[in-house]
């Protein structure tokens, strides 16, 4: 079995198929991207990966183990982190309070001792703060340590929302358009950090994105959708050829 | 300015981050100390208040300022403490058994309040809170065995290992002090902690919570119990401050008073509990002086303007009439919370740390700083 599968889930809205019967694996070591024009299920899939949405029907399978009906908050303990589409960061605290938050799924001491700041408490803190400045230092984020979020620019926001993803040490990690709302300069670093997450940290990447120009610089395979079905997949450029892909982006 | 150089990760983990806060905090505690032994006996007791108020207001903080959660429903918590205290001393059991046992009792009903806060959001968790305290106000007056009904019940003089703490002495102060004192310790390392971050992340985003693997069912009920136990705590040294309790003292409106705590204080950081605890507390002798002393004032600065005396009188006849109307009191309070939401709603602390900034930076200080920025981005669709 490989890596990480979807197989034959589907997501029913009343009357309406958000995603139909769609399947694909995502093997390890990879980038896979999603493509599809708006409202083709794209959101919906990732949001399902991290079990905030029940499928109607279908099975997600993560390394051998069955998640489709694990909790969401237990799906970043088996090693899989996500950002979001529309910026879902803790705008009231700092950075740094933000990117703990993504070590959390580490956290062990119990409640009392937190109460008491009990030296283990301590210890785990300084432990997690290790690995936070480990994740500040890969994406370059020095300069906003004790920022709080509200006040940051939002191409600087996207950044911390993957460090973020980052810090639980996720085995795989889902990008829902992580270059949507940057500009020219910023999708390229993006893109070069996408490339490094690969290879450097060895985490799989499942993305969504929109931006033809990174999706072609850096997946190994692409999945085209359309009103919730799969249109194509392949190589970024097979994909492109496809008549029905073409025929979904430029109506035909 | 001071800038720090940060070359060891525990500067960042600290509670006193630097020296400053090790003077100023210090001084702070010496002054609390040497209260009473300078300040009269209605000052103290003032000053005991305060403190109540305070660690109510650091339980709320906990809830409604770090977790988000709203609730109207602490004065119920504060009088199942006290109705604890007063019960348990009246079988004998002692205070250093009954005071823990107040806050694990209420403990446990805020974490059973907390429950139905998993499904309920905004005004409809208020609301739930809000029943939650007429339920425990109704049963209250109804456990007549238990809590002597709408009579009251007296509650004695708090008996600490023998020695008898009166409501007016020195000791009362201190022991509530220390309350204070440890609750904020607590809650400050809560903050520092996982717990105290997870609970943060609840507020600002519960989709993005979930996803990096925080429980929000156990969290939000952590929360609601931390909140009720604490709230607990001050019940049975409000009982013992009382000497009296009965239902009518544990209404709604003391609920709201809690909110404007930390609605007044600036509900994002402790500080803010305890500047809307002195708030609180210190508008009543302002109403009092409004009623008494106020009318004097103004007749007579007027009269030696050269008012006639009759018309004099007559003012102040006609200020101290407004000024001890009924109902006043509620319409100030709800004034000064208008106020506070429509012009400082980081409330008194915020207020401080600007004033605060302005002298750091002095030439320099900008008002945009602090402006409120609107944000478009934040989608609720994954609830």
């Amino acid at each position: 079995m490989s890596f990480f599968t979807v197989d034959g889930i589907s997501l029913q809205f009343g009357g309406l198929k958000a995603v139909d019967d769609v399947s694909f694996s995502v093997s390890k070591g990879e980038i896979f991207t999603i493509i599809g024009p708006n409202g083709a299920g794209k959101t919906s899939i990732f949001n399902l990966i991290s079990r905030l949405y029940n499928p109607t029907s279908g099975r997600l399978s993560f390394e051998d183990s069955d998640i489709t009906e694990v909790p969401p908050h237990q799906i970043a303990k088996l090693g899989i982190a996500r950002t979001f589409q529309n910026i879902e960061l803790f705008e009231n605290a700092s950075m740094l309070a933000n990117l703990l938050v993504g070590r959390h799924c580490h956290a062990t001491t119990a409640l009392w001792q937190d109460m008491l700041f009990m030296p283990s408490v301590r210890r785990a803190e300084k432990a997690h703060r290790r690995k936070v400045e480990e994740v500040i230092e890969f994406l370059d984020l020095q300069a906003y340590r004790d920022k709080i979020i509200a006040g940051l620019p939002y191409g600087v926001r996207k950044v911390i929302e993957v460090a973020r993803a980052l810090c639980s040490e996720p085995k795989l990690i889902l990008l829902d358009e992580p270059s949507s709302g940057l500009n020219v300069e910023e999708t390229d670093d993006m893109s070069f950090w996408i490339r490094d997450i690969r290879s450097e940290l060895g985490i799989t990447v499942l993305m969504v994105e929109h931006d033809m120009s990174l999706v072609n610089r850096v997946s190994d395979r692409v999945l085209a959708l359309n009103y919730g079905k799969v249109l194509a997949s392949g190589t970024p450029s097979e994909v492109q050829a496809h008549p029905d892909v073409i025929a979904a982006y430029l109506g035909a | 300015m001071r800038f720090i150089f940060k070359t060891d990760y525990d500067q960042d983990i600290r509670i006193l981050k630097h020296s400053g806060y090790w003077w100023s905090y210090g001084i702070l505690l010496a002054v609390m100390i040497a209260t009473p032994y300078v300040l009269g006996s209605y000052m103290q007791s003032q000053l005991v208040f305060v403190f109540i108020y305070a660690i109510v207001g650091v339980a709320l903080m906990i809830l409604t300022g770090f977790t988000g959660q709203a609730s109207l429903g602490h004065a119920a918590f504060l009088a199942i403490g006290a109705y604890t205290a007063g019960f348990m001393q009246s079988l004998g059991v002692p205070f250093i058994v009954y005071f823990p046992l107040a806050a694990v009792l209420t403990g446990i009903v805020g974490a059973l309040v907390g429950f139905p806060a998993l499904r309920l959001h905004g005004i409809y968790l208020v609301i739930a809170t809000i029943a939650f305290a007429f339920i425990v106000e109704e049963v209250l007056a109804r456990w007549e065995s238990v809590t002597h009904g709408n009579e009251g019940m007296r509650v004695r003089t708090l008996d600490l290992f023998d020695i008898p703490i009166a409501r007016d002495s020195d000791a009362f102060y201190f022991l509530c002090l220390l309350v204070l004192v440890g609750v904020t310790l607590l809650a400050l390392n809560l903050l520092r902690s996982p717990t105290g971050r997870a609970f943060i992340a609840i507020r600002d985003s519960e989709t993005a919570g979930k996803s990096m693997g925080i429980d929000l069912a156990t969290y939000k009920v952590k929360s609601f119990a931390i909140s009720a136990a604490i709230t607990g705590m001050a019940g049975v040294l409000f009982a013992h401050k009382m000497t009296f309790i009965s239902p009518e003292m544990f209404t709604l409106l003391l609920s709201i008073e809690f909110i404007m705590v930390i609605i007044i204080g600036g509900a994002f950081g402790v500080h803010g509990a305890i500047f809307g605890a002195i708030f609180i507390v210190m508008v009543d002798p302002f109403l009092t002086a409004l009623k008494d002393d106020v009318p004097v004032l103004v007749s007579s600065i007027a009269s030696s303007l050269g008012m006639a005396k009759e018309t004099a009188a007559d003012l102040r006849d006609d200020l101290s009439r407004i000024g001890s109307a009924a109902g006043l009191k509620g319409a100030i309070y709800g004034l000064i919370i208008m106020m506070f939401i429509l012009f400082e709603p980081y409330g008194l602390y915020g207020r401080w740390l600007k004033v605060k900034l302005f002298f750091q930076l002095f030439p320099l200080y900008k008002r945009a700083t602090f402006k409120r920025q609107k944000t478009y981005v934040k989608s609720e669709r994954n609830r």
